[in-house]
């Protein structure tokens, strides 16, 4: 990856591998999965008429602990207030989160990224992304959803823990510290360019 | 997305929001995921504070494990709470 960098006229600019671009648009991807699958009707409110006009939405927290962290509780010591805070404006955060996921697919498919070629060893393309305003806010976004999202998946509960983890001696996991370090690396670049 | 435009670009030096106008906080509390540079730019960028204050928040929040970000009406409060889950930062807004 060459990190972000703002160019003179325009947005902020880098270049990622084929295979990093990749990986950004499959946990992404499976960041979207996990929030779409929360919002299916099952979860919704019995209501339909609040159903209808979007003023409804789950009322208890995820099960799911990274979805617990992707969508937290706004009152921590009121559950009542958390759960009537959580059906009104679940939904507008979960979508929001998803339209950020959908603008960094676009922008790496804008810098040709083709999503539905199947990988192959005999051609990497270059994928050059420029990022407008709007896209630079999701990235930022959607970047710390997903190490969001890595983190819980992987037991990092605090800065010990990651150290830990590098030294892990199952292949799985010290592959995934590498890419949730990388993931930070390209947010920093990405925050630094915009000073 | 929905940031409000930054209402308060300067607040009183004191850490303790005390006041009867002001009667609800939102804290941020401190995850070992964030990156310190992003923090700063969400509370630079979302409530429009200086580099000095945004640092001074952001290691507050490190060292501390929570740190008051903002203080207001209730409805206000909530905005910037799910503001900050949008940012993928750990809010939470209580009474002061």
């Amino acid at each position: 990856m060459k990190p972000f960098k703002r160019r003179k006229r325009g947005g902020l600019y880098a270049v990622f591998e084929e295979n990093e671009a990749r990986m950004i648009v499959n946990l992404v991807g499976q960041v979207v999965e996990l929030l779409a699958d929360r919002t299916t009707p099952e979860e919704s409110s019995p209501d339909p008429l609040a159903a209808m006009v979007g003023m409804s939405g789950p009322i208890m927290p995820p099960e799911d602990p990274v979805l617990q962290r992707l969508l937290p509780d706004a009152y921590r010591d009121d559950p009542e207030e958390a759960m009537e805070f959580r059906r009104l404006s679940e939904r507008s955060l979960s979508s929001a989160k998803m339209m950020n996921a959908e603008l960094v697919m676009g922008s790496l498919q804008e810098g040709g990224l083709d999503i539905d070629r199947v990988e192959t060893d005999t051609q990497s393309a270059r994928i050059e992304v420029e990022l407008n305003d709007i896209e630079v806010q999701a990235w930022l976004r959607s970047l710390t959803d997903v190490r969001l999202a890595v983190a819980v998946r992987l037991g990092i509960n605090d800065e010990e823990d990651l150290m830990l983890l590098a030294q892990s001696d199952d292949e799985a996991v010290s592959t995934m510290v590498d890419v949730y370090e990388w993931l930070g690396y390209v947010q920093e670049t990405l925050v630094s360019a915009l000073d | 997305m929905s940031n409000p435009a930054p209402t308060e670009v300067e607040q009183p030096e004191s850490d303790v929001f005390i006041d009867v106008d002001k009667p609800w906080v939102v804290i941020v509390w401190n995850d070992p995921v964030n990156l310190m540079s992003y923090v700063v730019y969400v509370f630079r960028s979302y409530f429009g504070y200086t580099e000095e204050k945004a640092k001074k928040l952001m290691m507050q929040v490190h060292g501390e494990g929570r740190a008051v970000v903002a203080s207001g009406g209730r409805e206000e409060m909530e905005r910037h709470v799910q503001a900050m889950h949008e940012y993928g930062l750990w809010a939470t807004l209580e009474r002061s």
